[in-house]
């Protein structure tokens, strides 16, 4: 790679050619401000914050990027460009609402922290604002276009990242805004509520739609018996939000918190993954061993996905397992089967998950098969983000917490399940307990690490039984294309399928990228708190989901077998076609 | 077609006798009334047996004197006829085309250089002597000075060969009497009737003209890019070959792409889209690129108020951007090219339409153009009327499909562009430039303008100057010449008080800078900036304030409203120039503007929004008396701004004419001859009106 060296501030840079300035900078401890930059995402170079000066030619550049050439010379703090950053600032200010303290990003908001690192005091210039209503047409995420100052990260997500298409520009020069196109709610538009564009936004324009009051009212409902799952993933990431380094493994203190906010039982999710892996498991062998279906046979464990392959690839439908998500097993189990031991009413049993994701808001509706069990399977679904506010709003002070364990029944998981939050992992646990139900014994080397990590395709073939089983994991919906079209190719030929059995993930990085994440995510965080997940399943004794005591036990007592009557009636659903755009 | 055969073309057609008659066809003659013009030519010319061709052309620039028709006539010198209706029509053909007989009152003549243009022979056909009494004030007495020239003809027997014909217009202005000879093309002002009476004398019997009586070195347009606009009919191949079209063509494909680019250089052309970028290096950057496809876009989304220039290329010689973009994809090796125009202009999209189908099919396009191996081919894309979209990065989006909104360079189009690939896009003038840079050498471009501005540049002219219309002047006229010997000065009397120039980007430049001559660098060290060539003069009645807020509104509705400083700024401070304006002032406003626009002009993505305060900036610094009287003493001195003018009849200068009652059109003017009128101030709408009629100077504007 070719070098170039400049001077930023008159301390001389030495760095790799085509590094931005902005990054550039940070080698000699200079940090340039931004405000529409998020290093997931190209720059759009909208907001104007990080500009700064080639000394002697008068010309003002985008840090964030244009690349620093050989023998420039640039100053990024002179008197003029703070004085120009400090308009720009106050400019978007006089655009955007002033109700910080009502307003769900209040503490975490990347404009609020910029206005602060200014000192900006007085409103030197009068407020216009566009008068436009919110949507929260989705129940999942909502869009206040008062509170956007149009960075165009949300776009860039949804379009490039996601290749969904839903949120557009309209209108143009002042009054231009973020929306669906064609003056259509959200609900209505091709969005599949994963919600990458809040944990994208700077601001308050799109957060998660707020389910926290419904859950302490369950809480503070004595009539109720309020039990609570985590997703895998969560337990990766809830530490952010108390200041913990991403990465740490917070399953004890999260149960802890949870009991202490009031739940009478508290369940892993990850439980509900070691189900979902018996139930897609033996769908992918019966399907392999040409038993029933088409291959390659594809996960839905991520509702998103489902609602994108409703949307944009229906024709696939049914190459999907029918196997319900994790959650969705958990809940049903809860009203049911937990619900007979425990002789708990049913109609009194509360489930709220907490979960890394906005679209398991909208899957707990989604069909009437979500409310298997006679009752809406899940009440309600909490974010990463809702569940520390909580836990914050009961004063629990959460770093200084003992740990403890899950509730019983429902809430030993192994190893399988809680890798299941990062991308990859319910492929590798699924190919876990295949190999097993196959070969009727367990795998030696059970680290599948062709199909770990961050990049947007991976592949890998394993051999059971003398027979090659070739598997694609995708992450990020744009990247799902690639593996879906190659499929669908051989299908409509007639050939070998590519691919036997096809993972998806919405979010990049899969779950522990969810869109219901802390903030602030990016290619390291997301490594990080996939690790902790790993790590997890390497200290689990049992890292099969058939090897799960309490698995068994639910078979045994309750379930019967895998794909036998009473799991098809409970944790198996059906998918229909949907229209992108709703008239 | 092979290029052998153009000179053919070119030899049949200095061969081909008979008379014909042109009418500019372009929007604008056609919203002047062309059409009807050239349907009476047609026809009549059918129902006498006129034995004359009809033809169209494109646009002569003269706007104000459309619908223009040109007669040629073998044995006459060729003429044009400004202000031509349906009657005028018949007397060209019935005096002119038949009878060899002049129309007094309708010719006009532009001064004009044409560089590397043969002068045709002009021996032994008739004489005309067209002349104008050009004094502002009518005061020479041309009728007996026209008296006198027949009478003295008559007497020295020229009478019949030799016509003296009043013209309408001759390009000369403020001269006193001027006298144009046709057709040797000679002017003579600047001394008195009885000189020239002696002038015309020793002309008609020694055959020369005294030197002294010539009018030198006067300020005239010169004409490149216009070379064939209003001469040519656009819609004809053979037409643009005569005229010596793809001789350029022809000379870049026989040499190396470098040799075409070397030639760009010496010709040192910059970018006459705005942005004057030199286009060689353009072109260099993109020829260097390694790819497998690469393309050029003719920037035809020409979009400043007032400004037209390009769509007169586009629908007066749309080749020359044919063979433009073909010499120019030959430099960078492009296969593919496009042209991106607005959709507001349908004729220049059908001509230019016409012309690459025209071209292709004489194989002036497409593959193996001219056996030279060299294949390109092109293509019409519409721009659906955002003015964002001439910003390069914006219109490649716009071409993508996708909204046209800007993004960061770099990447330079030239490295990815549409398509991601190599991409180089030019604006219309610049390309019709490249025809006769090849041509005739990039030295003879550079010969003319300054040092660091060649060759010329066309304005179009409006505002309060008596000749609104295109101008192509040589670089380095001062703008003092461009609108008073080259647009006749200002109309109705009016008095200069300021030229804008460079459109919604530009600024405005006081009366007292105008003898600063025309380049990019000049008009950008005035706050201004060359642009894309709009020119608007103004007087005394505009208002300086008013006027920048028209540009700003503009660029507000403009916005794309990606960068925040551009949307936000210019929204901010367009609230201001309308609080000013409506005298509501507010102390801290002069330094809002100020922060707003550094903020703007700096922190800006591309260059609509680094540009949109400079109407302001230049306003407050030209005009800070203006903005002080609106700011301070809540008046508007031009009366533009309602809230701030009021209006008062002053007792002692009525001499109760009642004029001013008359013309109120809201009766907010009462009482009568005995007791004297007053204005009713709540009726009064501010209108002007009486201030105007009024003949006394009785009314009060404060």
């Amino acid at each position: 790679m070719k070098k170039v060296k400049a001077v930023i501030n008159g301390l001389l840079v030495e760095t790799e050619q085509g590094t931005t300035i902005l990054d550039a900078a940070k080698l000699v401890q200079v940090k340039i401000p931004t405000l529409c930059k998020h290093p997931d995402l190209i720059s759009s170079a909208s907001c104007g914050i990080c500009i700064v000066e080639v000394e002697g030619t008068g010309k003002y550049l985008r840090a964030c990027c244009t690349p620093l050439e050989d023998g420039m010379k640039i100053n990024t703090h002179t008197p003029e460009i703070v004085a120009i950053r400090r308009t720009v600032l106050e400019l978007i200010l006089s655009n955007h609402p002033n109700d910080c303290l009502q307003c769900g990003r209040n503490n975490n908001c990347e404009l609020q922290r910029l206005a602060a690192d200014f000192g900006i005091r007085d409103e030197d210039f009068p407020k216009y604002l566009r008068d436009i209503p919110k949507d929260d047409s989705t129940g999942t995420i909502v869009l206040d276009p008062q509170k956007c100052i149009l960075c165009g990260r949300c776009v860039d997500v949804c379009r490039n990242v996601q290749n969904v298409w839903a949120l557009s520009f309209l209108e143009r020069g002042f009054s231009t805004r973020i929306s669906p196109a064609g003056e259509i709610d959200l609900a209505d538009s091709p969005c599949v509520r994963c919600g990458q564009c809040s944990a994208h936004c700077p601001t308050g324009a799109i957060v998660e739609y707020d389910h926290t009051s419904e859950v302490w009212d369950a809480l503070k409902d004595p009539d109720k018996f309020c039990v609570v799952q985590i997703a895998p993933a969560v337990r990766a990431a809830i530490g952010e939000a108390f200041g913990y380094e991403p990465g740490v493994n917070l399953t004890g203190k999260l149960y802890q918190a949870l009991k202490r906010l009031g739940f009478d039982a508290v369940f892993d999710t990850s439980f509900g993954a070691d189900v979902t892996i018996m139930e897609e498991a033996s769908e992918f062998v019966k399907r392999f061993t040409g038993e029933g279906g088409p291959l390659p046979l594809i996960t839905t464990c991520c509702p998103s996905w489902v609602d994108f392959m409703e949307k944009f690839e229906s024709d696939m439908i049914p190459c999907f397992s029918s196997c319900k998500s994790p959650h969705e097993i958990l809940g049903v189990l809860s009203k049911t089967y937990y619900a007979e031991k425990n002789k708990i009413d049913p109609a009194k049993i509360y489930m709220a998950s907490i979960m890394p994701c906005t679209s398991k808001k909208y899957e707990i509706k989604r069909s009437d098969e979500m409310s298997a069990s006679g009752y809406q399977d899940i009440d309600s679904v909490l974010t990463t983000r809702e569940i520390a506010r909580m836990i914050y709003q009961a004063g629990i002070k959460f770093n200084e917490l003992p740990e403890r364990g899950a509730d019983s029944l429902l809430g030993e998981y192994s190893g399988a399940g809680v890798i299941f939050g990062s991308t990859g992992g319910v492929m590798e646990a699924a190919l876990r307990t295949a190999y097993y139900m196959i070969t009727g014994s367990n795998l030696e080397k059970i680290d599948f690490k062709d199909i770990r990590g961050l990049p947007g395709v991976k592949e890998s073939e394993i051999k059971i039984q003398g027979k090659k089983i070739r598997v694609a994991v995708a992450h990020g919906l744009a990247n799902v294309e690639h593996v879906i079209s190659k499929s669908r190719k051989a299908m409509a030929a007639g050939e070998e399928p590519p691919y036997h059995f096809i993972e998806v993930m919405a979010c990049l990085g899969g779950c522990v990228g969810g869109g219901g994440q802390p903030y602030g995510v990016t290619d390291e965080l997301r490594k990080k708190r996939a690790a902790a997940l790993y790590s997890d399943d390497l200290s689990k004794k049992i890292r099969f989901s058939h090897d799960n005591p309490d698995v068994k036990k639910v078979y045994k007592d309750f379930l019967g077998e895998p794909l036998g009557e009473k799991s098809e009636k409970l944790m198996h659903t059906r998918y229909k076609a949907r229209p992108l755009y709703k008239k | 077609m092979k290029f052998e055969d153009l000179k053919k073309i070119r030899e049949k057609a200095s061969s081909e006798k008979g008379a014909w008659v042109k009418v500019g066809m372009s929007t604008c003659g056609i919203a002047a009334g062309a059409e009807k013009v050239y349907d009476r030519i047609v026809s009549l010319a059918a129902d006498r047996g006129t034995d004359i061709k009809v033809k169209k052309t494109g646009c002569l620039g003269m706007c104000y004197a459309e619908p223009l028709v040109e007669v040629h006539k073998p044995g006459l010198p060729d003429v044009l006829y400004g202000w031509v209706n349906e009657e005028t029509s018949g007397r060209i053909l019935s005096d002119h085309v038949e009878r060899d007989w002049f129309l007094n009152g309708h010719a006009v003549s532009l001064n004009i250089k044409r560089p590397h243009e043969k002068t045709v022979s002009v021996e032994g056909i008739k004489k005309v002597f067209l002349i104008r009494d050009t004094s502002s004030d009518n005061s020479s007495k041309l009728r007996d000075f026209h008296h006198h020239l027949v009478s003295s003809l008559k007497e020295k027997g020229f009478d019949g060969r030799i016509q003296i014909v009043r013209a309408r217009d001759l390009g000369v202005y403020n001269k006193g009497i001027v006298v144009k000879i046709l057709p040797d093309n000679i002017v003579m002002a600047g001394a008195s009737s009885d000189d020239i009476e002696k002038a015309i004398n020793s002309y008609l019997e020694k055959g020369r003209l005294p030197e002294e009586m010539i009018l030198k070195n006067h300020p005239s347009q010169t004409r490149i890019v216009l070379r064939n606009s209003g001469r040519i009919d656009p819609g004809s191949i053979e037409d643009y070959i005569v005229q010596g079209g793809f001789t350029g063509l022809e000379k870049a494909l026989s040499g190396k792409p470098r040799e075409i680019i070397d030639e760009m250089k010496k010709s040192a052309l910059r970018g006459r889209g705005g942005g004057g970028y030199p286009a060689w290096l353009k072109w260099t950057a993109a020829a260097k690129e390694e790819s497998s496809e690469k393309y050029i876009i003719c920037n035809g989304d020409e979009g400043d108020p007032g400004a037209y220039m390009d769509r007169s290329v586009m629908e007066g010689d749309p080749y020359s951007l044919v063979e433009g973009m073909t010499i120019a994809a030959r430099a960078i090796g492009a296969s593919h090219g496009f042209f991106y125009i607005r959709a507001e202009y349908p004729i220049a999209i059908d001509r230019v339409k016409n012309a690459i189908k025209r071209a292709d099919e004489e194989g002036f396009l497409g593959k193996n153009i001219m056996g030279s191996g060299f294949d390109f081919d092109l293509e019409v894309r519409l721009g659906a009327g955002a003015f964002v979209c001439g910003e390069e990065t914006a219109l490649i989006a716009s071409m993508h499909g996708k909204r046209g909104m800007p993004v960061p360079k770099p990447p330079y189009p030239s490295h990815s562009g549409l398509w991601g690939k190599p991409t180089v896009i030019n604006n219309v003038e610049s390309l019709a430039n490249v025809p006769f840079i090849m041509q005739h050498g990039g030295d003879a471009f550079s010969s003319m303008g300054t040092d660091r501005s060649k060759g010329t540049k066309v304005f179009s002219l409006t505002g309060k100057v008596a000749n609104s219309g295109l101008v192509e002047i040589e670089m380095g006229l001062t703008l003092r010449q461009v609108v008073f010997d080259i647009g006749g000065g200002m109309g109705f009397g009016a008095k200069i008080k300021a030229v804008q120039t460079g459109g919604p980007s530009g600024g405005v430049i006081p009366e007292n800078f105008l003898d600063t001559s025309i380049s990019f660098d000049s008009l950008k060290s005035l706050g201004s900036i060359m642009g894309s060539g709009g020119m608007i003069v103004m007087d005394e009645s505009d208002c300086m304030v008013d006027i920048a807020k028209f540009y700003l509104q503009f660029c507000v509705d403009e916005s794309c409203g990606k960068c925040a400083p551009c949307r936000i700024g210019g929204y901010q401070m367009l609230q201001i120039l309308n609080r000013i304006t409506s005298g509501n002032s507010e102390p801290g406003d002069k330094r809002k503007l100020q922060a707003i626009s550094l903020a703007m002009g700096k922190a800006s993505l591309c260059g609509l929004g680094q540009t949109a305060p400079n109407s302001v900036i230049s306003m407050m610094h030209y005009f800070a008396d203006e903005y002080k009287e609106h700011t301070e003493e809540g008046f508007c001195r031009a009366g533009k701004c309602k809230s701030l003018v009021s209006y008062r009849i002053v007792q002692d200068k009525c001499k109760r004419c009642g004029l001013c009652v008359k013309h109120c059109p809201v009766n907010a003017i009462s009482g009568d001859r005995e007791k004297g009128y007053f204005i009713d101030f709540k009726k009064c709408v501010k209108c002007g009106k009486c201030f105007d009629v009024c003949k006394f100077g009785a009314i009060l504007k404060k």
